[in-house]
């Protein structure tokens, strides 16, 4: 730990703003998730949902990856959370408080939780000490398209395939008949 | 920048993320917390293909994107049909497969 530390801060000399960013952007971004899993209000959760997938979206162009955080943008902020208003709207008998959990219950998912998270800050802080990252340019869309279409065009199409399924797949559910 | 500093903010949203499927009871609010699952382990896709320099983890990301959208399809209809049906999306109240 002290050598992450260490690294951290011999880092912090030459990745200033980008760590002072990333620390603010980080703890929004877990303080809203927090809120996420504790707001007792649907919608509320919704939006602070929003706050989560904006600040990964950050993350992402912190890291290089343009297209993919535009990707995050256009399809979870703009789609995935209009999908869950629609869901919160047409369910809205359901709009109630979620605190009916006993707290016993409330206790065993946090310590699963905060277990869990123990057991991978271990491990990750054992095995990447002091990894840098070094990101000179963003990666270009170009490289991500083309290996799209060249090397994982089997999976490309796949996914397709899964997206048309799941298309047909919630209008048969959900149709009214 | 440490390649730590992403992978255990990742690991701070998978485990808050747990934590909301274990204790949510209301249907729409665990599928939240499936979401900030699925976004976490996007984070450590990008950064390892950072580390790699490599587009794969930016493209395996992109998968797991689209993969998100067709699950929350699919879990809102889930939802809708169990709403119409019950009048409630309590997951403690769907215990029909009890013995």
């Amino acid at each position: 730990m002290s050598a992450l530390l260490a690294a951290a801060s011999a880092d912090a000399d030459i990745y200033v703003a980008q760590n002072v960013f990333f620390g603010v952007i980080a703890i929004t971004m877990i303080w809203a998730a927090l809120r996420v899993v504790t707001t007792s209000n649907v919608v509320h959760a919704a939006l602070w949902l929003v706050v989560v997938l904006a600040g990964v979206a950050v993350q992402f162009i912190f890291l290089g990856a343009e297209f993919v955080a535009v990707t995050q943008v256009l399809v979870y902020i703009g789609a995935v959370i209009v999908l869950f208003l629609f869901g919160v709207m047409l369910t809205r008998a359901s709009m109630g408080d979620d605190e009916s959990v006993a707290r016993e219950k409330r206790a065993m998912a946090a310590i699963t939780g905060v277990l869990l998270f123990a057991v991978m800050a271990v491990a990750l802080v054992d095995s990447f000490e002091d990894v840098r990252l070094v990101i000179d340019e963003p990666q270009s869309t170009t490289l991500v398209s083309d290996s799209i279409f060249s090397q994982y065009i089997v999976p490309f199409e796949a996914v397709s395939v899964l997206l048309l399924a799941a298309l047909i797949g919630a209008i048969v559910v959900a149709r009214r008949d | 920048m440490l390649l730590n500093q992403f992978l255990l903010l990742a690991a701070v949203l998978f485990c808050i993320g747990v934590y909301g499927v274990l204790v949510r009871k209301n249907a729409m609010l665990v599928l939240m917390s499936v979401e900030l699952i699925l976004n976490a382990v996007n984070i450590n896709l990008v950064a390892f293909g950072a580390l790699q320099d490599d587009v794969g983890g930016s493209v395996f990301a992109l998968f797991t994107i689209a993969v998100a959208a067709a699950e929350v399809g699919i879990g809102l209809a889930i939802v809708l049909l169990m709403y119409r049906n019950r009048r409630s999306i309590d997951l403690s109240e769907a215990d029909m497969l009890k013995g």
